[in-house]
Protein backbone atom coordinates (compact mmCIF):
# COMPACT_ATOMS: atom_id res chain seq x y z
CA UNK A 1 0.00 0.00 0.00
CA UNK A 2 1.30 3.64 -0.83
CA UNK A 3 1.65 6.11 1.96
CA UNK A 4 -0.89 8.85 2.08
CA UNK A 5 -1.75 11.76 3.89
CA UNK A 6 -4.64 10.72 6.13
CA UNK A 7 -7.35 13.37 6.81
CA UNK A 8 -10.47 13.20 9.30
CA UNK A 9 -13.17 15.68 8.16
CA UNK A 10 -16.28 16.39 10.68
CA UNK A 11 -18.32 18.06 8.55
CA UNK A 12 -19.11 17.93 5.09
CA UNK A 13 -17.95 21.46 4.17
CA UNK A 14 -14.37 19.75 5.52
CA UNK A 15 -14.87 16.47 3.28
CA UNK A 16 -15.28 18.73 0.53
CA UNK A 17 -12.32 20.82 0.93
CA UNK A 18 -10.26 18.03 1.90
CA UNK A 19 -11.39 16.57 -1.60
CA UNK A 20 -10.57 19.37 -4.00
CA UNK A 21 -6.70 18.41 -3.58
CA UNK A 22 -5.32 16.09 -6.19
CA UNK A 23 -5.15 12.72 -6.00
CA UNK A 24 -7.53 12.87 -2.84
CA UNK A 25 -10.24 9.83 -2.19
CA UNK A 26 -12.71 9.42 0.15
CA UNK A 27 -12.52 6.64 2.62
CA UNK A 28 -15.78 5.00 4.03
CA UNK A 29 -16.43 1.31 4.73
CA UNK A 30 -13.25 0.79 2.63
CA UNK A 31 -14.12 -2.71 1.55
CA UNK A 32 -12.93 -1.30 -2.08
CA UNK A 33 -10.90 1.38 -1.98
CA UNK A 34 -8.44 -0.31 0.92
CA UNK A 35 -8.51 -3.41 -1.57
CA UNK A 36 -7.11 -1.43 -4.79
CA UNK A 37 -4.87 -0.13 -2.36
CA UNK A 38 -3.08 -3.32 -1.51
CA UNK A 39 -3.31 -3.99 -5.06
CA UNK A 40 -1.70 -0.80 -6.40
CA UNK A 41 -4.22 -0.08 -8.20
CA UNK A 42 -5.27 3.53 -6.18
CA UNK A 43 -2.42 4.80 -4.81
CA UNK A 44 -4.37 8.48 -3.50
CA UNK A 45 -2.14 11.05 -2.49
CA UNK A 46 -4.43 12.05 -0.04
CA UNK A 47 -7.29 9.72 2.02
CA UNK A 48 -10.09 11.55 3.45
CA UNK A 49 -12.28 9.94 6.25
CA UNK A 50 -15.67 10.64 6.12
CA UNK A 51 -16.64 8.12 8.24
CA UNK A 52 -17.52 10.70 11.03
CA UNK A 53 -20.05 12.43 8.61
CA UNK A 54 -23.67 12.64 9.63
CA UNK A 55 -24.68 10.75 6.76
CA UNK A 56 -25.97 7.58 8.39
CA UNK A 57 -29.84 7.95 8.68
CA UNK A 58 -32.51 6.85 6.44
CA UNK A 59 -35.13 9.56 6.45
CA UNK A 60 -38.69 9.86 5.07
CA UNK A 61 -38.94 13.02 2.61
CA UNK A 62 -42.40 14.94 2.57
CA UNK A 63 -43.59 13.13 -0.58
CA UNK A 64 -43.53 9.76 0.48
CA UNK A 65 -39.96 8.90 -0.75
CA UNK A 66 -36.76 8.10 1.33
CA UNK A 67 -33.32 9.84 1.44
CA UNK A 68 -30.52 7.08 1.94
CA UNK A 69 -27.19 8.64 3.85
CA UNK A 70 -24.34 8.08 1.98
CA UNK A 71 -22.84 6.27 5.04
CA UNK A 72 -26.12 3.79 5.60
CA UNK A 73 -24.15 0.65 5.30
CA UNK A 74 -25.26 -1.83 2.82
CA UNK A 75 -27.09 -4.51 5.46
CA UNK A 76 -28.33 -1.27 7.37
CA UNK A 77 -29.93 -0.61 4.19
CA UNK A 78 -31.35 -4.14 3.04
CA UNK A 79 -32.89 -4.82 6.28
CA UNK A 80 -34.29 -1.58 7.30
CA UNK A 81 -38.22 -2.10 7.54
CA UNK A 82 -39.18 0.54 5.12
CA UNK A 83 -36.95 -0.86 2.64
CA UNK A 84 -37.96 -4.48 3.19
CA UNK A 85 -41.73 -3.46 2.96
CA UNK A 86 -41.72 -0.24 0.00
CA UNK A 87 -38.65 -1.36 -1.80
CA UNK A 88 -37.90 -5.29 -1.77
CA UNK A 89 -36.40 -5.18 -5.09
CA UNK A 90 -33.25 -2.55 -3.68
CA UNK A 91 -33.54 -5.22 -0.32
CA UNK A 92 -33.01 -8.33 -2.68
CA UNK A 93 -30.70 -7.06 -4.85
CA UNK A 94 -28.29 -5.69 -1.88
CA UNK A 95 -28.41 -9.25 -0.23
CA UNK A 96 -27.80 -10.66 -3.74
CA UNK A 97 -24.25 -8.84 -3.67
CA UNK A 98 -20.70 -9.84 -1.51
CA UNK A 99 -21.00 -11.45 1.84
CA UNK A 100 -22.95 -10.57 5.02
CA UNK A 101 -19.43 -9.52 6.12
CA UNK A 102 -18.37 -6.94 3.41
CA UNK A 103 -22.49 -5.29 3.36
CA UNK A 104 -21.79 -4.71 6.95
CA UNK A 105 -18.35 -2.37 6.41
CA UNK A 106 -19.79 -1.57 2.17
CA UNK A 107 -21.75 2.25 2.11
CA UNK A 108 -24.17 3.59 0.01
CA UNK A 109 -21.91 6.27 -1.54
CA UNK A 110 -19.50 3.58 -1.82
CA UNK A 111 -21.28 1.09 -3.37
CA UNK A 112 -22.25 3.73 -6.41
CA UNK A 113 -18.32 4.37 -6.43
CA UNK A 114 -16.70 0.78 -6.26
CA UNK A 115 -14.50 0.07 -9.23
CA UNK A 116 -15.22 -2.59 -11.95
CA UNK A 117 -13.37 -6.17 -11.34
CA UNK A 118 -12.29 -6.45 -14.46
CA UNK A 119 -9.16 -8.92 -14.17
CA UNK A 120 -6.69 -6.28 -16.39
CA UNK A 121 -7.60 -3.19 -14.30
CA UNK A 122 -6.99 -4.79 -11.04
CA UNK A 123 -3.35 -6.12 -12.54
CA UNK A 124 -1.31 -2.98 -12.63
CA UNK A 125 1.15 -5.47 -14.85
CA UNK A 126 -0.66 -5.09 -17.72
CA UNK A 127 -2.40 -2.49 -19.43
CA UNK A 128 -5.44 -0.94 -18.95
CA UNK A 129 -7.47 2.34 -20.88
CA UNK A 130 -9.26 2.59 -17.55
CA UNK A 131 -6.32 2.76 -14.74
CA UNK A 132 -3.73 4.38 -17.09
CA UNK A 133 -5.35 6.31 -20.04
CA UNK A 134 -3.51 5.23 -23.19
CA UNK A 135 -1.96 2.28 -22.21
CA UNK A 136 -4.15 -0.05 -24.19
CA UNK A 137 -7.06 -2.99 -23.28
CA UNK A 138 -5.54 -6.61 -23.18
CA UNK A 139 -9.45 -7.84 -22.13
CA UNK A 140 -9.97 -6.85 -25.67
CA UNK A 141 -8.97 -10.49 -27.13
CA UNK A 142 -7.95 -11.45 -24.41
CA UNK A 143 -9.91 -13.26 -21.00
CA UNK A 144 -13.09 -11.71 -21.50
CA UNK A 145 -15.53 -14.13 -19.90
CA UNK A 146 -16.97 -11.27 -17.10
CA UNK A 147 -17.10 -8.68 -19.66
CA UNK A 148 -19.86 -6.23 -21.31
CA UNK A 149 -22.03 -7.13 -24.23
CA UNK A 150 -23.63 -3.56 -24.23
CA UNK A 151 -22.30 -0.38 -24.48
CA UNK A 152 -18.23 -1.05 -24.65
CA UNK A 153 -15.51 1.01 -26.31
CA UNK A 154 -12.73 -0.22 -28.73
CA UNK A 155 -11.15 1.52 -25.60
CA UNK A 156 -13.01 -0.49 -22.73
CA UNK A 157 -15.04 -3.44 -22.07
CA UNK A 158 -15.47 -3.52 -18.08
CA UNK A 159 -18.78 -3.99 -16.45
CA UNK A 160 -19.83 -2.19 -13.37
CA UNK A 161 -19.95 -4.44 -10.67
CA UNK A 162 -23.00 -3.36 -8.58
CA UNK A 163 -26.16 -5.25 -7.58
CA UNK A 164 -27.79 -2.84 -5.57
CA UNK A 165 -27.39 -0.28 -8.46
CA UNK A 166 -28.94 -2.30 -10.96
CA UNK A 167 -31.83 -2.01 -8.13
CA UNK A 168 -31.78 1.83 -7.78
CA UNK A 169 -31.62 2.66 -11.50
CA UNK A 170 -35.23 0.53 -12.15
CA UNK A 171 -36.60 2.66 -8.82
CA UNK A 172 -35.03 6.06 -10.76
CA UNK A 173 -33.25 6.75 -7.80
CA UNK A 174 -31.16 10.13 -7.60
CA UNK A 175 -27.97 10.84 -6.40
CA UNK A 176 -27.32 13.55 -4.33
CA UNK A 177 -23.89 15.46 -4.23
CA UNK A 178 -21.94 18.01 -3.08
CA UNK A 179 -19.24 19.92 -4.03
CA UNK A 180 -16.83 23.33 -4.15
CA UNK A 181 -19.69 24.76 -6.58
CA UNK A 182 -22.68 23.70 -3.93
CA UNK A 183 -24.95 20.66 -3.76
CA UNK A 184 -26.71 19.48 -7.11
CA UNK A 185 -28.80 16.06 -7.50
CA UNK A 186 -28.10 13.54 -10.33
CA UNK A 187 -30.79 11.09 -11.89
CA UNK A 188 -29.47 7.01 -11.47
CA UNK A 189 -29.21 6.85 -15.37
CA UNK A 190 -27.11 9.67 -15.88
CA UNK A 191 -24.89 9.10 -12.73
CA UNK A 192 -22.49 6.39 -14.03
CA UNK A 193 -21.71 6.45 -17.86
CA UNK A 194 -20.68 4.27 -20.68
CA UNK A 195 -16.75 4.56 -21.24
CA UNK A 196 -16.32 5.64 -24.62
CA UNK A 197 -13.08 7.11 -24.39
CA UNK A 198 -12.54 8.28 -21.43
CA UNK A 199 -13.33 4.78 -19.37
CA UNK A 200 -10.96 6.16 -16.22
CA UNK A 201 -14.12 8.35 -15.40
CA UNK A 202 -16.68 5.84 -14.36
CA UNK A 203 -19.24 8.14 -13.31
CA UNK A 204 -19.68 12.20 -14.34
CA UNK A 205 -19.12 13.10 -10.66
CA UNK A 206 -16.76 15.96 -10.92
CA UNK A 207 -13.58 16.75 -8.97
CA UNK A 208 -13.98 17.20 -5.25
CA UNK A 209 -17.74 16.25 -5.10
CA UNK A 210 -18.73 13.77 -2.67
CA UNK A 211 -22.16 11.77 -2.54
CA UNK A 212 -24.39 12.82 0.23
CA UNK A 213 -27.30 10.35 -0.09
CA UNK A 214 -29.08 8.54 -2.39
CA UNK A 215 -32.66 9.72 -3.00
CA UNK A 216 -35.32 6.99 -3.26
CA UNK A 217 -39.14 8.31 -4.85
CA UNK A 218 -42.12 7.16 -3.23
CA UNK A 219 -42.55 2.83 -3.49
CA UNK A 220 -44.31 1.39 -6.33
CA UNK A 221 -43.15 -2.03 -7.32
CA UNK A 222 -43.48 -3.74 -3.40
CA UNK A 223 -45.48 -7.05 -5.37
CA UNK A 224 -44.56 -7.55 -8.92
CA UNK A 225 -40.59 -7.42 -8.74
CA UNK A 226 -37.61 -9.70 -8.54
CA UNK A 227 -34.11 -9.39 -8.84
CA UNK A 228 -32.46 -12.49 -10.51
CA UNK A 229 -29.18 -12.68 -10.45
CA UNK A 230 -26.78 -15.85 -12.68
CA UNK A 231 -23.05 -16.12 -11.67
CA UNK A 232 -20.24 -19.02 -11.42
CA UNK A 233 -21.13 -19.89 -8.08
CA UNK A 234 -24.53 -19.64 -6.26
CA UNK A 235 -23.33 -17.27 -3.51
CA UNK A 236 -20.59 -14.75 -3.25
CA UNK A 237 -19.61 -14.00 -6.80
CA UNK A 238 -19.98 -10.93 -9.08
CA UNK A 239 -22.83 -11.34 -11.61
CA UNK A 240 -22.64 -12.62 -15.47
CA UNK A 241 -25.60 -11.60 -16.03
CA UNK A 242 -28.58 -10.18 -13.56
CA UNK A 243 -31.78 -8.46 -14.24
CA UNK A 244 -33.95 -6.25 -12.10
CA UNK A 245 -37.43 -6.06 -12.99
CA UNK A 246 -40.75 -4.82 -11.67
CA UNK A 247 -44.23 -4.67 -13.43
CA UNK A 248 -47.39 -2.81 -12.82
CA UNK A 249 -50.30 -4.57 -13.67
CA UNK A 250 -53.84 -3.16 -14.68
CA UNK A 251 -56.69 -5.39 -15.45
CA UNK A 252 -54.68 -8.58 -16.98
CA UNK A 253 -52.08 -5.70 -18.98
CA UNK A 254 -48.82 -4.29 -17.99
CA UNK A 255 -49.32 -0.66 -17.16
CA UNK A 256 -45.56 0.01 -16.86
CA UNK A 257 -42.22 -2.32 -17.11
CA UNK A 258 -39.16 -0.97 -15.55
CA UNK A 259 -35.96 -4.03 -16.09
CA UNK A 260 -32.18 -2.72 -15.64
CA UNK A 261 -29.39 -5.32 -16.66
CA UNK A 262 -26.23 -5.83 -14.47
CA UNK A 263 -22.72 -7.51 -15.17
CA UNK A 264 -23.24 -6.48 -18.98
CA UNK A 265 -21.99 -2.94 -19.92
CA UNK A 266 -20.43 0.24 -17.88
CA UNK A 267 -23.40 0.90 -16.10
CA UNK A 268 -26.42 -0.66 -15.29
CA UNK A 269 -28.38 -1.01 -18.63
CA UNK A 270 -31.90 0.21 -18.97
CA UNK A 271 -33.49 0.62 -22.34
CA UNK A 272 -36.56 2.74 -22.03
CA UNK A 273 -38.14 2.24 -25.47
CA UNK A 274 -38.52 -1.69 -25.11
CA UNK A 275 -39.95 -0.55 -21.63
CA UNK A 276 -42.54 1.71 -23.23
CA UNK A 277 -43.09 -1.70 -25.73
CA UNK A 278 -44.11 -3.83 -23.37
CA UNK A 279 -47.49 -1.38 -21.82
CA UNK A 280 -50.30 -2.74 -23.01
CA UNK A 281 -49.44 -6.11 -23.41
CA UNK A 282 -50.17 -9.12 -21.34
CA UNK A 283 -47.59 -10.63 -19.60
CA UNK A 284 -47.06 -13.94 -21.04
CA UNK A 285 -43.90 -15.44 -22.84
CA UNK A 286 -44.21 -13.85 -25.84
CA UNK A 287 -44.04 -9.84 -24.64
CA UNK A 288 -41.17 -11.35 -22.37
CA UNK A 289 -39.02 -12.56 -25.19
CA UNK A 290 -39.64 -9.69 -27.68
CA UNK A 291 -38.56 -7.12 -24.83
CA UNK A 292 -35.38 -9.06 -24.57
CA UNK A 293 -34.93 -9.09 -28.09
CA UNK A 294 -35.39 -5.91 -28.37
CA UNK A 295 -32.75 -4.87 -25.14
CA UNK A 296 -30.51 -7.02 -26.83
CA UNK A 297 -30.93 -6.30 -30.21
CA UNK A 298 -27.42 -3.83 -30.27
CA UNK A 299 -25.85 -6.97 -27.54
CA UNK A 300 -21.84 -7.68 -29.12
CA UNK A 301 -19.64 -10.47 -27.54
CA UNK A 302 -16.16 -10.50 -27.17
CA UNK A 303 -15.56 -14.17 -27.87
CA UNK A 304 -15.14 -15.27 -24.03
CA UNK A 305 -18.35 -13.60 -23.26
CA UNK A 306 -20.85 -14.48 -26.26
CA UNK A 307 -22.86 -16.73 -24.16
CA UNK A 308 -23.44 -13.32 -21.95
CA UNK A 309 -26.19 -12.78 -24.82
CA UNK A 310 -27.99 -15.65 -24.79
CA UNK A 311 -27.96 -15.79 -20.81
CA UNK A 312 -28.97 -12.54 -20.71
CA UNK A 313 -32.09 -13.35 -22.86
CA UNK A 314 -33.28 -15.71 -20.79
CA UNK A 315 -32.53 -14.32 -17.44
CA UNK A 316 -34.58 -11.14 -18.56
CA UNK A 317 -37.85 -13.34 -19.96
CA UNK A 318 -37.28 -15.34 -16.48
CA UNK A 319 -36.90 -12.41 -14.56
CA UNK A 320 -39.73 -10.74 -15.68
CA UNK A 321 -41.81 -14.12 -15.29
CA UNK A 322 -41.29 -14.36 -11.82
CA UNK A 323 -42.35 -10.41 -11.51
CA UNK A 324 -45.15 -11.19 -13.13
CA UNK A 325 -46.36 -13.82 -10.83
CA UNK A 326 -45.38 -12.31 -7.87
CA UNK A 327 -42.50 -14.61 -7.21
CA UNK A 328 -39.45 -13.03 -6.69
CA UNK A 329 -36.27 -14.45 -6.52
CA UNK A 330 -34.98 -15.71 -2.84
CA UNK A 331 -31.68 -14.81 -2.39
CA UNK A 332 -31.15 -17.62 0.31
CA UNK A 333 -33.19 -20.78 -1.41
CA UNK A 334 -31.78 -20.35 -4.83
CA UNK A 335 -33.80 -22.69 -6.86
CA UNK A 336 -34.77 -20.90 -9.68
CA UNK A 337 -38.43 -21.24 -10.46
CA UNK B 1 1.79 -18.71 19.90
CA UNK B 2 5.25 -20.28 18.45
CA UNK B 3 3.99 -23.38 17.28
CA UNK B 4 0.83 -21.58 15.97
CA UNK B 5 3.34 -19.16 13.75
CA UNK B 6 5.50 -22.64 12.91
CA UNK B 7 2.42 -24.55 11.52
CA UNK B 8 0.61 -21.60 9.67
CA UNK B 9 4.08 -20.76 7.48
CA UNK B 10 5.09 -24.37 6.90
CA UNK B 11 0.95 -24.53 5.21
CA UNK B 12 1.15 -21.27 3.74
CA UNK B 13 2.18 -21.11 0.02
CA UNK B 14 4.75 -18.44 0.03
CA UNK B 15 3.32 -15.63 -0.79
CA UNK B 16 1.22 -15.82 2.17
CA UNK B 17 4.30 -16.44 4.20
CA UNK B 18 5.66 -12.77 2.93
CA UNK B 19 2.34 -11.18 4.47
CA UNK B 20 3.09 -13.19 7.35
CA UNK B 21 6.53 -11.73 8.42
CA UNK B 22 5.90 -8.14 6.36
CA UNK B 23 2.45 -7.21 7.34
CA UNK B 24 3.41 -3.97 8.28
CA UNK B 25 3.65 -3.46 4.31
CA UNK B 26 7.20 -2.76 2.11
CA UNK B 27 10.34 -1.42 3.96
CA UNK B 28 11.17 1.21 2.19
CA UNK B 29 8.76 3.02 4.75
CA UNK B 30 9.50 6.55 5.67
CA UNK B 31 11.19 7.42 8.65
CA UNK B 32 9.15 10.77 9.24
CA UNK B 33 5.85 8.22 9.49
CA UNK B 34 3.06 10.02 11.10
CA UNK B 35 1.63 8.32 14.13
CA UNK B 36 -2.39 8.94 15.21
CA UNK B 37 -3.10 8.18 18.11
CA UNK B 38 -5.81 5.83 18.52
CA UNK B 39 -8.03 4.12 21.22
CA UNK B 40 -9.51 0.68 21.07
CA UNK B 41 -11.58 -1.93 23.75
CA UNK B 42 -10.28 -4.42 22.42
CA UNK B 43 -12.17 -8.29 24.32
CA UNK B 44 -13.09 -5.49 27.09
CA UNK B 45 -9.43 -3.86 27.68
CA UNK B 46 -8.84 -0.39 26.49
CA UNK B 47 -5.55 0.12 24.11
CA UNK B 48 -4.29 4.03 23.73
CA UNK B 49 -1.90 3.00 20.80
CA UNK B 50 -0.23 5.45 18.14
CA UNK B 51 -0.66 4.16 14.79
CA UNK B 52 0.08 4.68 10.91
CA UNK B 53 -2.98 5.56 8.68
CA UNK B 54 -2.08 2.49 6.67
CA UNK B 55 -2.36 -0.41 9.28
CA UNK B 56 -5.35 -2.78 8.97
CA UNK B 57 -6.85 -3.40 11.91
CA UNK B 58 -6.25 -7.16 10.93
CA UNK B 59 -2.31 -6.32 11.06
CA UNK B 60 -2.65 -3.85 14.31
CA UNK B 61 -4.40 -7.27 16.27
CA UNK B 62 -1.86 -9.68 14.93
CA UNK B 63 1.35 -7.81 15.04
CA UNK B 64 0.85 -5.07 17.49
CA UNK B 65 -1.23 -6.79 20.30
CA UNK B 66 -0.11 -10.88 19.23
CA UNK B 67 -3.49 -11.70 19.17
CA UNK B 68 -2.52 -13.77 16.48
CA UNK B 69 -6.14 -16.03 16.50
CA UNK B 70 -7.39 -13.73 13.83
CA UNK B 71 -6.06 -14.72 10.88
CA UNK B 72 -4.82 -13.09 7.79
CA UNK B 73 -6.32 -15.93 4.91
CA UNK B 74 -6.68 -13.95 1.34
CA UNK B 75 -5.78 -10.30 2.69
CA UNK B 76 -8.81 -9.24 0.09
CA UNK B 77 -11.96 -9.52 2.19
CA UNK B 78 -12.69 -12.73 -0.02
CA UNK B 79 -12.34 -15.80 2.49
CA UNK B 80 -13.62 -14.47 5.79
CA UNK B 81 -10.84 -15.20 8.03
CA UNK B 82 -10.25 -12.13 9.58
CA UNK B 83 -13.57 -11.43 10.07
CA UNK B 84 -13.78 -9.64 14.12
CA UNK B 85 -16.62 -8.10 15.71
CA UNK B 86 -16.66 -4.22 15.30
CA UNK B 87 -19.10 -2.91 17.74
CA UNK B 88 -20.79 -5.95 17.71
CA UNK B 89 -21.04 -6.45 14.03
CA UNK B 90 -19.16 -8.77 12.14
CA UNK B 91 -15.96 -7.56 9.33
CA UNK B 92 -13.45 -8.15 7.45
CA UNK B 93 -10.25 -7.04 9.29
CA UNK B 94 -8.05 -7.11 6.49
CA UNK B 95 -10.04 -4.44 4.64
CA UNK B 96 -10.35 -2.15 7.77
CA UNK B 97 -7.78 1.13 8.01
CA UNK B 98 -7.71 0.83 11.75
CA UNK B 99 -7.49 4.38 12.28
CA UNK B 100 -10.70 4.66 10.40
CA UNK B 101 -12.67 2.99 13.49
CA UNK B 102 -10.98 4.95 16.26
CA UNK B 103 -13.03 4.21 19.23
CA UNK B 104 -14.29 1.04 18.37
CA UNK B 105 -15.37 -1.95 20.48
CA UNK B 106 -13.51 -4.64 18.95
CA UNK B 107 -14.42 -8.42 19.86
CA UNK B 108 -11.93 -11.22 19.12
CA UNK B 109 -11.59 -15.04 18.85
CA UNK B 110 -9.51 -14.47 21.88
CA UNK B 111 -12.63 -12.58 23.96
CA UNK B 112 -15.31 -15.16 23.20
CA UNK B 113 -15.28 -17.61 25.93
CA UNK B 114 -16.05 -16.45 30.02
CA UNK B 115 -12.70 -17.45 31.66
CA UNK B 116 -13.00 -21.10 31.17
CA UNK B 117 -16.66 -21.34 30.01
CA UNK B 118 -16.45 -21.73 26.07
CA UNK B 119 -18.61 -19.47 23.82
CA UNK B 120 -21.75 -21.92 22.50
CA UNK B 121 -20.63 -21.91 19.22
CA UNK B 122 -16.27 -22.85 20.64
CA UNK B 123 -18.28 -25.68 22.13
CA UNK B 124 -20.28 -26.67 19.11
CA UNK B 125 -17.50 -26.60 16.86
CA UNK B 126 -15.61 -29.01 19.30
CA UNK B 127 -18.86 -31.24 19.17
CA UNK B 128 -19.75 -31.20 15.72
CA UNK B 129 -16.10 -31.37 14.51
CA UNK B 130 -16.64 -28.47 12.50
CA UNK B 131 -12.93 -28.24 11.06
CA UNK B 132 -10.26 -29.77 10.45
CA UNK B 133 -6.69 -27.65 9.83
CA UNK B 134 -8.19 -25.02 12.10
CA UNK B 135 -7.29 -21.83 9.85
CA UNK B 136 -10.39 -20.35 8.55
CA UNK B 137 -12.04 -21.46 12.29
CA UNK B 138 -11.80 -17.70 14.49
CA UNK B 139 -13.56 -16.33 11.57
CA UNK B 140 -15.99 -18.75 10.98
CA UNK B 141 -16.85 -18.61 14.94
CA UNK B 142 -16.91 -14.80 14.94
CA UNK B 143 -18.82 -14.75 11.78
CA UNK B 144 -21.42 -17.29 13.36
CA UNK B 145 -21.00 -15.07 16.37
CA UNK B 146 -22.35 -11.65 13.80
CA UNK B 147 -24.96 -14.25 12.59
CA UNK B 148 -26.94 -14.90 15.57
CA UNK B 149 -26.52 -11.37 16.56
CA UNK B 150 -28.06 -10.51 13.58
CA UNK B 151 -30.84 -12.51 14.18
CA UNK B 152 -32.12 -12.78 10.22
CA UNK B 153 -30.87 -16.44 10.06
CA UNK B 154 -33.73 -18.99 10.63
CA UNK B 155 -33.01 -22.29 8.30
CA UNK B 156 -30.55 -24.44 7.03
CA UNK B 157 -30.45 -22.37 3.57
CA UNK B 158 -30.06 -19.37 5.10
CA UNK B 159 -27.30 -20.36 7.39
CA UNK B 160 -25.65 -21.70 4.42
CA UNK B 161 -26.28 -18.39 2.52
CA UNK B 162 -25.43 -16.38 5.53
CA UNK B 163 -21.94 -17.87 6.38
CA UNK B 164 -21.38 -17.42 2.39
CA UNK B 165 -18.26 -14.42 3.32
CA UNK B 166 -16.26 -17.78 5.58
CA UNK B 167 -14.45 -20.09 3.10
CA UNK B 168 -12.90 -23.26 4.35
CA UNK B 169 -10.46 -24.75 2.28
CA UNK B 170 -10.38 -28.39 3.78
CA UNK B 171 -14.47 -28.68 3.21
CA UNK B 172 -15.81 -28.85 6.52
CA UNK B 173 -18.61 -26.62 5.61
CA UNK B 174 -21.34 -29.67 6.01
CA UNK B 175 -19.98 -29.63 10.32
CA UNK B 176 -19.77 -25.68 10.56
CA UNK B 177 -23.23 -25.15 9.50
CA UNK B 178 -24.55 -28.45 11.69
CA UNK B 179 -22.33 -26.32 14.96
CA UNK B 180 -24.41 -22.94 14.00
CA UNK B 181 -27.45 -25.31 13.78
CA UNK B 182 -27.31 -26.34 17.10
CA UNK B 183 -26.80 -23.34 18.73
CA UNK B 184 -29.47 -21.38 16.70
CA UNK B 185 -31.67 -23.92 17.90
CA UNK B 186 -30.61 -23.94 21.47
CA UNK B 187 -31.10 -19.84 21.37
CA UNK B 188 -34.67 -20.87 19.75
CA UNK B 189 -35.40 -23.31 22.99
CA UNK B 190 -33.95 -20.26 25.32
CA UNK B 191 -36.27 -17.80 24.06
CA UNK B 192 -39.16 -20.36 23.91
CA UNK B 193 -38.48 -21.24 27.32
CA UNK B 194 -38.44 -17.35 28.67
CA UNK B 195 -41.53 -16.97 26.75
Amino acid sequence: MNRFEYVRADSIADAVGALAAPGARALAGGTNLVDLMKYDVAKPARVVDINRLPLKEIEPSPDGGLTIGALVTNSGLAWDPRIAEGYPLLASAILAGASPQLRNAATTGGNLLQRTRCYYFYDPSTPCNKREPGSGCPAIGGVNRIHAILGASDACIAVHPSDMCVALAVLDAVVNVQGPDGERSIPFEAFHRLPGNEPQHDNTLRRGELVVSVFLPPPGFGSHYSYLKVRDRLSYAFALVSVAAALKLDGGRISEARVALGGVAHRPWRDREAEQGLKGQKPDAAAFAGFADQVLRQARGQGGNDFKIELARRTIARALRQAAAATPQRQSDKSVR
Amino acid sequence: MLAERAFCLELLPPELVFFEINCEGPVDRPAATAGFPVSFVINGDRHELTVAPWVTLLDLLRERLQLTGTKKGCDHGQCGACTVLIDGVRINSCLVLAISRDGAQITTIEGLARGADLHPLQAAFIERDAFQCGYCTPGQICSAAGLLAEGHTHSRAEIREHMSGNLCRCGAYTNIADAIEDVLKQGASVREAAE
